[in-house]
């Protein structure tokens, strides 16, 4: 199987164990992604708050490049970069002014879009294409014992609610279900954690961190799985600023193709584990080894 | 004990603004809005906005431009799209939002010491200097553009990332530079066709 | 003005209308008459102030019978408004009515236009237009269906109950039909009706028992419309009855057999408690059932389904032995004249709003839920208690749930705000619960109501102006812990509100019924955009289908209370009398008929009759059109290959020659 991969400016930079986990864990399953020749920026929210028709442009040249790449699925980890390329492909087919205004930015470099090229999400990929039966099979080191709090975030579930539900999507706890894991639950799996406010404005977005934190911890999970690298950035290194303003609420969060992976036996330094700033407890430690294949 | 006075005259209405700003695309169910505060009710952030997001809403709509605009609560907007999900008239409300931060940026209009503004801005020229985000590099800018105590008291977190190995100084870029900047530059003045 | 141009057999008469200013204001009357006068065949052209007044419309007797006039044309207003009225006049004159045409210069003309020399033109045209036209037209005759005096009346709740009553008080023969083993409807589930808090049972029961006695209806319970066939006035319908297994002639409800049934304990949800409680495979709906009677459910019942049961069921009724499971399901055919829709709404599936946690938190409920936990004949005996067992201290009652919601549904419910408030009344009268009511408005509108929503707030139930956005079970503070928790903006005091509550009651709003578009087809009915059944005018018609003698009555038509259901019930019984006492239906002559000879039996016209008017004779291989039920449409008259349908009032020459007369004026 082979999917075109839009990384996103976040998986090169802060999120870079996203990436290092995808990769390998999507090869695994047999599926090899071709990083979208020269991509650039989706322009995520800041984008838009600038500009609208410049931000479905900036956009639409990543769905115009993989169009013309071929038939081939676009694979988009990041949450913010799956909403603003589903979101430009909506406006261009709903508003006419838009695709005008869009086929004429194309044109000048020698690209068109015709509505052709699928924008999908890896839990997608990973419960439709691939599916849970597979995955299952790959498992050589089951996570027996590991409690995991499923948190998607807001984006790839909101406003448009392609492969999953809106309110209580499952794709996720069930691929982790299938690793063996517990799944914890988690009724704040898709509450926003602040996004880019944790960082302008922290009172009200560290806030929000906080209490994810708090009900994970309070609903018994050891570990936060999430899908989202702005989610994880602020579930992971914020931990000493909450802890200033509104008390410790110290739980690791991972990507949960790290978790994939540490299922499928890949070393976790391979998958990035070394970059959380609140590190999971080595597996062993969490669970007692179990034979391969149970 | 400070009394204040607080009517609304019609002379502080800025007639039309409700108007267009139900004339961008996609914003045009906004006429549809009953006030029943369900988009307050769902928004993570509306403890912290001055005027909650139904307010804002029905301010548009009676044409308070300079309230709206000079309110935080388009800057605290998270774009988590709880109320545009749960609107009982399917009213996008995040995409309302982001008209009014474009009409905020466009006409340099927003509450002092907002960095959010700021970060959009240098997002922007970013784009269009390199095609990508280097996350870190955009956040110094903005430090030191906005806040640059701020950049101070982050030493623990600037730290942690170079530790783990996050802290990425080169910058991201695209090759095809040029096409883009020609892409971006058919649209022009953007929203230069509203001037009210 | 009496002109010299008929030759003796066709004789016109023209009159055309100054309606006062409204035609003679912009069209030139006299211009006009002095026109016609010149065509061929006119022996009497005027022009008159008021038509339609009494002077007019002997004018027109007094020109027939004094110059021999065998056609009359009046050139006034829209038909709609004096076609009847004029037809009339010729007919008091001594003329088919059907000799006369109608020309419209006011809606086509004066209305519509500014300049008068073009408009008198144009009003010269259509008169030549008619003049053409109506010496082609023939005597027809209104043909008198009668009708057959007996009723239907498809739905045993509150409305098809009054219906019933009323037709059969009125000395005709009704068949009232239902579903359900028990007449009641939802009416039936129901503790106390606002605004007068009556017990609904109280109010319900006599008009269920005055049913089962009455000597003009026969009853059928857990039984269906199958087919419906005919025409106004004379309709067949079969009726599957479905088989309780128990003989209703025979059984008395003394209920012994469910107690001797080999399931010790009840097992499965029980559907007038909503699943609140659990029921035996051998039951009686509710204690005040009528007929009270048992019945076996074949789903679940052993003997059923596997044949080996001890039937101790049928040892404990040894004395009547009314129980029979040979019994069999029966088809049986009935003939009415009219029939009455009356089949309800049902609620709105909470589940379809994950966000106010229906199905995943157990103390939230629907208001018929809270109905049913509040009757002291309910599961709970009248003690409104949370799942544990325990009492409620706080509670919430989330308001339009589903309704006036576009992702749900549009339209607003219009009893929820009343029932809400009526349930919020009784919970703090049965717990002394610390109760509020979240909303967006308060509609009140109806006798009594807006006086109710003061009892309500004296009695300090709290309002809360706010559409609920979430209903959660995670603390942030900690008077949280253990409840649940509503998240809402409370619009009026400017805040947004975290609120912990026991127990939370959703008011879910109504919908059609789950096979409506089934139903509708049916009985030849149509059903609006939203499902409901569609009536025949929203303001003027609200009872009336476009199919004669169907009726609609009660919340099928669309959300309603009790008051109005019953209104409606009384309003679709006055239509069927009124009907029936005529005894006859007049049918309008433009129908269209098939020229035998001419039909080529190619069945091309048989399918297109949206009225299923047409059928095909197999032994003449001819089409035949049922005038009954035709409504002159005119599409199998278009449609015909050959021509050999054609349409009464719009022949050929008929329309050839008004076009022709219109374009020789131009």
């Amino acid at each position: 199987m082979n999917y075109s991969y839009f990384p996103g400016c976040s998986l090169k930079g802060l999120g870079r164990a996203y990436e290092e986990s995808l990769l390998p864990v999507m090869r695994h399953l047999g599926a090899e992604l071709n990083e979208l020749n020269d991509w650039n920026c989706c322009g995520a929210t800041a984008y838009m708050s600038v500009d609208e028709e410049q931000a479905c442009v900036l956009a639409a040249r990543n769905l115009a490049i993989a169009e013309k790449t071929g038939p081939q699925d676009l694979l988009t980890p990041c949450s913010a970069c799956y909403l603003v390329l589903n979101k430009t492909q909506h406006n261009i087919a709903d508003f006419p002014q838009i695709r005008e205004d869009v086929d004429r930015a194309l044109k000048t470099a020698n690209l068109t879009y015709t509505g052709k090229a699928a924008v999908r999400h890896p839990l997608d990929v990973l419960f439709h294409d691939i599916g849970v039966e597979a995955i299952k099979q790959k498992v050589v080191r089951p996570l027996k014992g590991l409690k995991v709090a499923p948190y998607y975030g807001c984006q790839v579930v909101r406003p448009y609610a392609t492969f999953d539900h809106a309110w209580n999507p499952t794709t996720m706890d069930e691929i982790l279900a299938a690793l063996g894991a517990e799944i914890v639950h988690y009724p704040l799996k898709t509450k926003c954690c602040g996004g880019s406010l944790t960082g302008t404005v922290p009172e009200a977005g560290l806030r929000m961190t906080y209490i994810l934190l708090k009900e994970a911890i309070r609903r018994g999970a050891d570990v936060i799985a999430t899908i989202c690298p702005l989610c994880q950035f602020n579930l992971d290194a914020y931990h000493d600023q909450i802890e200033k303003h509104w008390g410790t609420a110290r739980i690791p969060t991972v990507y949960f193709t790290q978790l994939m992976g540490l299922a499928f036996g890949i070393e976790s330094r391979q998958l990035g584990l070394h970059r959380n700033f609140v590190r999971m407890k080595p597996l062993a430690e969490i669970t007692p080894v179990a034979p391969v294949g149970v | 004990m400070e009394i204040k006075r607080t009517i609304k005259y019609d002379a502080d209405r800025v007639i039309g603004f409700g108007r267009k700003i139900m004339g961008v695309t996609g914003c045009d169910q906004l006429s549809s809005c009953i006030q029943c505060g369900t988009c307050s009710g769902a928004c993570p952030l509306s403890i912290y906005m001055d005027y909650s997001p139904r307010q804002v809403m029905a301010l548009v709509r009676a044409d308070f431009k300079n309230e709206v605009l000079r309110s935080n609560t388009i800057w605290l907007c998270a774009s988590c799209y709880g109320c545009t999900v749960e609107c009982p008239r399917q009213i996008r409300i995040t995409d309302i939002m982001y008209a009014l931060k474009q009409r905020a940026i466009k006409e340099r209009v927003y509450p002092r010491q907002m960095p959010i503004p700021i970060l959009a801005r240098e997002f922007a020229k970013m784009v269009s200097r390199k095609g990508r985000i280097t996350e870190t590099l955009l956040v110094m800018q903005l430090f030191l553009r906005a806040n640059w105590r701020a950049v101070l008291r982050s030493w623990r977190l600037g730290l942690g990332l170079i530790r783990t190995g996050r802290f990425v100084i080169k910058h991201e870029r695209i090759e095809r530079q040029a096409e883009l900047n020609a892409m971006l530059a058919t649209i022009g003045n953007g929203n230069a066709k509203d001037a009210a | 003005m009496k002109t010299n141009h008929s030759n003796g057999d066709v004789r016109i008469g023209f009159y055309i209308c100054h309606c006062g200013h409204n035609i003679a204001g912009i069209v030139d009357c006299p211009a006009v008459a002095e026109y016609v006068a010149g065509l061929p065949d006119v022996a009497v052209s005027r022009d008159y102030k008021y038509m339609c007044s009494d002077p007019g419309q002997e004018l027109i007797q007094q020109d027939i019978r004094e110059h021999g006039l065998n056609r009359v044309i009046v050139a006034s207003c829209s038909p709609l408004l004096h076609e009847h009225t004029f037809r009339n006049a010729v007919a008091a004159g001594g003329l088919n009515p059907y000799y006369f045409q109608m020309v419209n210069v006011r809606e086509h003309d004066s209305w519509v236009h500014t300049d008068r020399a073009e408009a008198t033109a144009k009003a010269k045209a259509l008169a030549h237009a008619a003049v053409d036209r109506v010496r082609f037209h023939k005597p027809l005759e209104i043909t008198k269906v009668p009708i057959n005096p007996d009723v239907l009346v498809v739905g045993g709740g509150i409305t098809g109950i009054h219906a019933a009553l009323t037709i059969g008080n009125a000395g005709k023969k009704v068949f009232l039909i239902e579903r359900q083993p028990s007449i009641g409807g939802h009416m039936a589930q129901f503790d106390k009706t606002f605004p007068t808090l009556d017990c609904a049972a109280c109010i319900l029961t006599p008009k269920m028992s005055a049913v089962r006695s009455h000597e003009n209806i026969t009853l059928w319970t857990y039984s269906e419309v199958v087919k419906v066939e005919g025409y106004v006035g004379n309709y067949t319908v079969t009726v599957k009855r479905k088989p309780r297994y128990v003989n209703e002639d025979l059984c008395v409800g003394c209920q012994e057999c469910i107690k001797a049934c080999a399931f010790k304990e009840p097992k499965f949800p029980d559907e007038f408690n909503v699943g609140l409680n659990k029921r035996k495979p051998v039951y009686i709906p509710f204690p005040q059932a009528v007929p009270q009677v048992v019945v076996i459910d074949p789903e679940r019942c052993i003997q059923i389904k596997t044949g080996k049961c001890k039937k101790s069921c049928l040892e404990a009724c040894v004395d009547r032995q009314a129980i029979d499971f040979n019994q069999k399901e029966q088809l049986v055919e009935i003939k009415v004249g009219n029939i009455i829709v009356a089949t309800g709404f049902k609620l709105f599936d909470a589940t379809r709003i994950p966000e106010y946690g229906y199905g995943l938190y157990p103390n939230v409920v629907t208001s018929l839920e809270l109905e049913r936990l509040v009757t002291s004949s309910g599961p709970t005996a009248g003690e409104i208690i949370l799942r544990d067992g325990s009492k409620p201290k706080t509670a919430g009652f989330i308001l339009c749930v589903g309704s006036r919601d576009t992702k749900t549904n549009r339209w607003c419910s219009r009893t929820c705000c009343m029932h809400s408030m009526k349930l919020a009344q009784l919970f703090k009268e049965h717990t002394d619960a610390d109760v509020t009511v979240f909303y967006m408005d308060i509609r009140a509108p109806g006798k009594g109501c807006e006086e109710f929503y003061d009892k309500s707030l004296r009695e300090g139930i709290r309002f809360v102006r706010g559409r609920v956005a979430e209903v959660t079970d995670w603390a942030l503070s900690p008077e949280e812990e253990g409840k649940l928790v509503i998240r809402v903006e409370d619009t009026l005091a400017g805040f947004v509100r975290r609120i912990p509550v026991d127990m939370i009651v959703l008011a879910v709003g109504m919908e059609p019924q789950l096979d409506a578009q089934e139903v509708r087809r049916l009985f030849n009915m149509s059903c609006g955009s939203e499902g409901w059944f569609l009536e025949k005018h929203p303001k003027l018609a609200p009872v009336s289908t476009f199919t004669d003698g169907v009726f609609i009555a009660g919340c099928c038509q669309g959300p309603k209370d009790i008051p109005d259901s019953i209104a409606q019930a009384g309003a679709a019984a006055a239509e069927a009398l009124a009907l029936i006492d005529k005894g006859y239906i007049e049918q309008e002559p433009n129908t269209a008929y098939v020229v035998e000879t001419d039909c080529s039996g190619c069945k091309s016209c048989v399918p297109l009759c949206p009225f299923t008017a047409i059928l095909f004779d197999e032994a003449t291989q001819k089409a035949r059109i049922n005038a009954a039920l035709c409504k002159g449409c005119g599409t199998c008259v278009s449609a015909c290959p050959s021509g050999s349908v054609r349409q009464n009032l719009f022949e050929d020459e008929e329309i050839f020659s008004e076009i022709e007369g219109m374009l020789s004026y131009v």
